[in-house]
């Protein structure tokens, strides 16, 4: 009788190790999902290709261009003219000189109009690259954001102008429409989502839009191509099914605004590397 | 022409680590392009690194690297303040040379 009630129990713990096991390896395969993905960029980092686009935009921005043959020496980021050191960090910001609130892409196309003498189309020119076709802009921002690596965001939310590209960004994100009835908000507002692997950031958490908005720009290992902010901005419209975000449009400032504005306080750490 | 390479080089012991990073679009020759043509095969062909004239790596390279590749070796010597050359030649007969001081 005792034998049989031990090997009962014994029956019965030899269950439950099971089960437990096989729910830990459930557990433990979804984390080592997540952790996989980090070791593999951190294992990528180290000769993050990123820096052939920032060495190129350095270039870009020092030498002189357009039809007026001025380098982007006058060109006023916010911090004063010429100075890159630190600007992404408090950006967008609202701009006295042309009365518009502006994220850094439309600066530096406002700086290639008014100082480089470029057409504001042909100064518009290729927001993105791809294969065989370089893209200017994404190579200045690569440079002018890898200036910023290591500096707390701190977006301005002072001027009126400020505050209404906020709340208009805000609107944004949560309006849904479209072919899908989608928002932002349908994905990134909510903890543990994802999309196959990939991970989705709760936006409308602190951590979720510090993590996020301080890992763009990145170097796309699966393209091979830097990608900017504004780039994950116009994709996650594809996705979506909305009309295409126009580069420069005060939608897009706006999007931006919020979302750089909801990461501020944390150390900005781009151009990253990702999957 | 193609976008310069960046390369470090450092000194540990009595050997070098050298990390170069080449901007490059390796095309395979497989992919096709929207109208269904064939991209044409491009990629880097050979490789060579020189430290004071002495070559200290030679690599044939194929279709098989990847886009904008990373390359990390070690060799021995080289001391800090010299000079590390790194030389590419691809399959359409482009070339680059850079150069890096070990620190």
């Amino acid at each position: 009788m005792p034998a049989t009630k031990f090997q009962g129990s014994a029956r019965a713990a030899f269950g439950f190790a099971v089960v437990a096991a096989i729910a830990m390896s459930v557990a433990h395969g979804q984390v080592s999902t997540v952790d996989e993905i980090a070791r593999y960029r951190a294992a990528l980092q180290d000769g993050n290709p990123a820096e052939l686009w920032e060495a190129r935009g350095e270039n870009l921005w020092k030498s002189p261009r357009g039809p007026k043959n001025v380098s982007f020496a006058a060109c006023d980021l916010g911090q004063g003219p010429g100075v890159v050191k630190g600007a992404y960090a408090q950006l967008p910001r609202y701009f006295a000189d042309a009365d518009r609130v502006m994220d850094l892409e439309t600066r530096l196309v406002y700086c290639m109009v008014t100082q480089q003498g470029y057409t504001q189309p042909d100064a518009m020119k290729g927001p993105f690259g791809g294969p065989g076709n370089k893209s200017d802009i994404e190579a200045l921002v690569a440079y002018v954001t890898s200036q910023s690596r290591g500096v707390k965001m701190n977006v301005p939310l002072a001027h009126p102008k400020e505050k209404e590209a906020f709340a208009l960004g805000e609107k944004m994100f949560v309006y849904r429409g479209g072919t899908h009835d989608f928002s932002c908000a349908t994905c990134h507002a909510e903890d543990g989502k994802r999309i196959r692997l990939q991970d989705l950031p709760n936006l409308m958490t602190v951590a979720g839009a510090q993590k996020a908005y301080t890992t763009w720009p990145a170097y796309r290992v699966s393209q091979g191509e830097l990608r900017t902010f504004q780039w994950r901005l116009n994709d996650c419209f594809r996705q979506q099914r909305f009309p295409e975000l126009i580069f420069t449009s005060d939608a897009s400032i706006a999007l931006t605004m919020y979302l750089a504005r909801n990461a501020n306080g944390a150390a900005f750490d781009a151009p990253a590397i990702k999957r | 022409m193609a976008d310069p390479m960046r390369i470090r080089a450092t000194a540990a012991g009595d050997s070098t680590e050298v990390k170069v990073l080449m901007s490059h679009e390796m095309e395979t020759g497989q992919r096709k392009d929207a109208q269904g043509k064939v991209v044409p095969a491009w990629f880097i062909q050979s490789v060579t690194a020189t430290c004071n004239g002495r070559t200290v790596l030679s690599a044939q390279w194929g279709t098989a690297v990847a886009k904008n590749p990373f390359l990390a070796f070690r060799f021995k010597g080289g001391a800090k303040g010299e000079r590390v050359q790194i030389t590419w030649a691809d399959n359409r007969g482009d070339t680059r040379t850079d150069e890096a001081v070990i620190s």
